[in-house]
């Protein structure tokens, strides 16, 4: 069924496998990485019309713009992580599996951050030459958004899990999400806006870096206990 | 004497104890409120700097720490009873939830209404005011991921974690937003330096939080009451209570 | 007793509207959330009730049947 046979089948390769799967999966239906995408290009340019063509008040924006923009296009995607799966079954026998399952959801994350979070990462400097952001603060906002974005998806598939097979899931996964992505969008966008000021990134850039750890132990262990409560 | 812990933590024994709790803790609060009304304002002498308009604190800040201290209260409840599996220590947790929010958006209104005269604007992105809204989003996303759910085991537990996912991350919301705060408006409007604390204000104040309390848990315990006998209705006890009000 | 006269008390040096509106809200929102939950145990128990009445009903139709 599968090319590749996971190898010694201890937790990492488990998540290997995983990942290699999603990403498998989500090549076969490849609209759905572009409708995250585009969803997102679409509402960072919908703010100038909103806003006005005013240049500097579009280059003081921007930040926020497009890292609000990212929020939503990574919560949106969210739903997916564990649908399919849950569906058809398959997350039962993951469940089943003697692995460790906090291994297996980070796979499913990371797999959900590659299909979303990196499109974004990608697409964000060509954005930012819309709102005529300078090169430094581009990369900023590149580097912030690397950072992240997984965190984004990391603390999401605690909302996922939470909200498997529920009916209205779409909406409620990011009442429950919105406020934990708080100091997130807080310091992405400051990153930018800091160095911008001058007084340079180092400190968001590196605190970015500290949620992305934190949710890189703790998300994942969570977010197994929410898929067992989910699924009992 | 081994103390038996669980003794009051079947629903039947502990719907019957609240009962007799109740009516001691709404006399404590009415009396409390009475009291702290009267002081705050007819004891309480006018502020040199904002008039008569810092008397709101006497409901302001009481609001506020209640709102705070019962988002604690509903995540360590949440947590005993993910942990013990006591199905009474999640009711309990999903009966604190409504009263919490309703302290938070007091905290708010009040607040905005006190920002009014003072600052002369409804809202200010004052750290502690939008933390305060983004406690409000957590009680709204508890309650609703709570309705959700039609198994009453299930929503308990998954309302449990993100109970407790939420307490985990109020310290790092609220630094994060002070930090913000501070690094876009600086300190020109800040709450930090309230008015010097006369000290009827402050027993004022004090008296007032304890009456909120008081009236918090008499709301919660009846709240209880009745989502033990909503989870238990099919059980004997609750149908001999129906057979003897009958 | 600070307060000149009622009215004085009423218009609370200026700021009546604002300390007023806080705290009829605040008193709206407790007797408010006393209300709803008296009105949910209200609607639950009659709901038992006529649970209640309906088992009895079927008790006594199989035994007299």
């Amino acid at each position: 069924m599968l090319p590749v046979q996971p190898i010694g089948c201890n937790s990492l390769n488990m998540s290997l496998w995983v990942i290699q799967r999603d990403l498998l999966l989500a090549m076969r239906r490849r609209a759905d990485v572009l409708t995250t995408l585009f969803f997102f290009i679409i509402v960072v340019s919908l703010f100038p019309l909103g806003v006005g063509p005013e240049i500097n008040m579009l280059r003081t924006m921007a930040p926020g713009v497009v890292w609000v923009a990212a929020l939503l296009a990574s919560m949106l995607s969210l739903g997916r992580m564990f649908s399919s799966d849950y569906l058809d079954g398959t997350l039962e026998q993951m469940l089943l599996s003697p692995q460790s399952l906090s291994m297996l959801v980070l796979g499913k994350a990371l797999a959900h951050w590659l299909v979303t979070g990196v499109p974004l990462v990608l697409m964000s400097p060509v954005l930012g030459l819309q709102y005529d952001l300078s090169t430094e603060a581009l990369l900023v906002l590149t580097a912030s958004l690397l950072l992240g974005t997984p965190v984004l998806s990391l603390i999401g598939a605690i909302g996922a899990a939470l909200t498997l097979g529920l009916r209205g899931g779409g909406v409620l996964v990011s009442l429950l999400v919105l406020p934990l992505y708080i100091p997130v969008l807080i310091f992405g966008a400051g990153a930018v806006e800091a160095s911008a000021a001058g007084l340079g990134a180092g400190a968001h850039l590196s605190l970015l870096g500290a949620f992305l750890l934190v949710s890189l132990v703790l998300a994942p262990w969570a977010a197994a206990v929410s898929l067992r409560i989910s699924m009992e | 004497m081994a103390i038996n812990w669980f003794n009051y933590s079947s629903p039947a024994s502990f719907y019957f104890l609240a009962g007799k709790m109740i009516p001691p803790f709404t006399i404590a609060a009415t009396i409390l409120f009475a009291v702290g009304l009267y002081i705050g304002f007819f004891v309480a002498p006018t502020d040199f700097q904002q008039g008569e308009a810092y008397r709101i604190i006497f409901i302001h800040v009481p609001a506020a720490w209640m709102s705070m201290f019962l988002y604690v209260m509903m995540a360590i409840w949440a947590g005993i009873g993910l942990a013990f599996n006591t199905r009474l220590s999640s009711m309990m947790a999903t009966a604190i939830a409504p009263t919490g929010a309703m302290f938070t958006f007091l905290a708010l209104w009040t607040g905005a209404l006190w920002g009014k005269p003072m600052w002369g604007a409804w809202w200010v992105w004052d750290a502690r005011l939008t933390s305060e809204l983004i406690l409000l989003f957590l009680y709204i996303g508890f309650m609703s991921l709570q309705a959700a759910i039609d198994d009453p085991r299930r929503a308990d537990k998954a309302g449990a974690v993100i109970a407790l996912v939420g307490v985990v991350n109020i310290p790092i919301i609220y630094f994060s937003v002070k930090w913000w705060n501070t690094l876009h408006q600086g300190a020109s409007v800040s709450i930090t330096q309230s008015p010097k604390m006369a000290t009827t204000m402050l027993t004022g104040m004090l008296i007032m939080s304890i009456a909120c309390w008081m009236y918090a848990i008499a709301v919660i315990l009846m709240r209880t009451r009745t989502i033990i006998l909503e989870r238990e209705r099919h059980t004997a006890w609750v149908g001999e209570l129906q057979g003897a009000t009958k | 007793m600070i307060w000149a006269s009622w009215s004085d008390f009423f218009s609370m040096g200026g700021y009546g509207f604002y300390v007023w509106g806080s705290y009829l809200v605040a008193f709206a929102c407790i007797a408010g959330e006393i209300a709803l939950v008296f009105n949910r145990k209200r609607t639950l128990l009659k709901h038992l009730s006529l649970i209640h009445e309906s088992t009895k009903e079927e008790k006594r139709n199989e035994t007299t049947s």
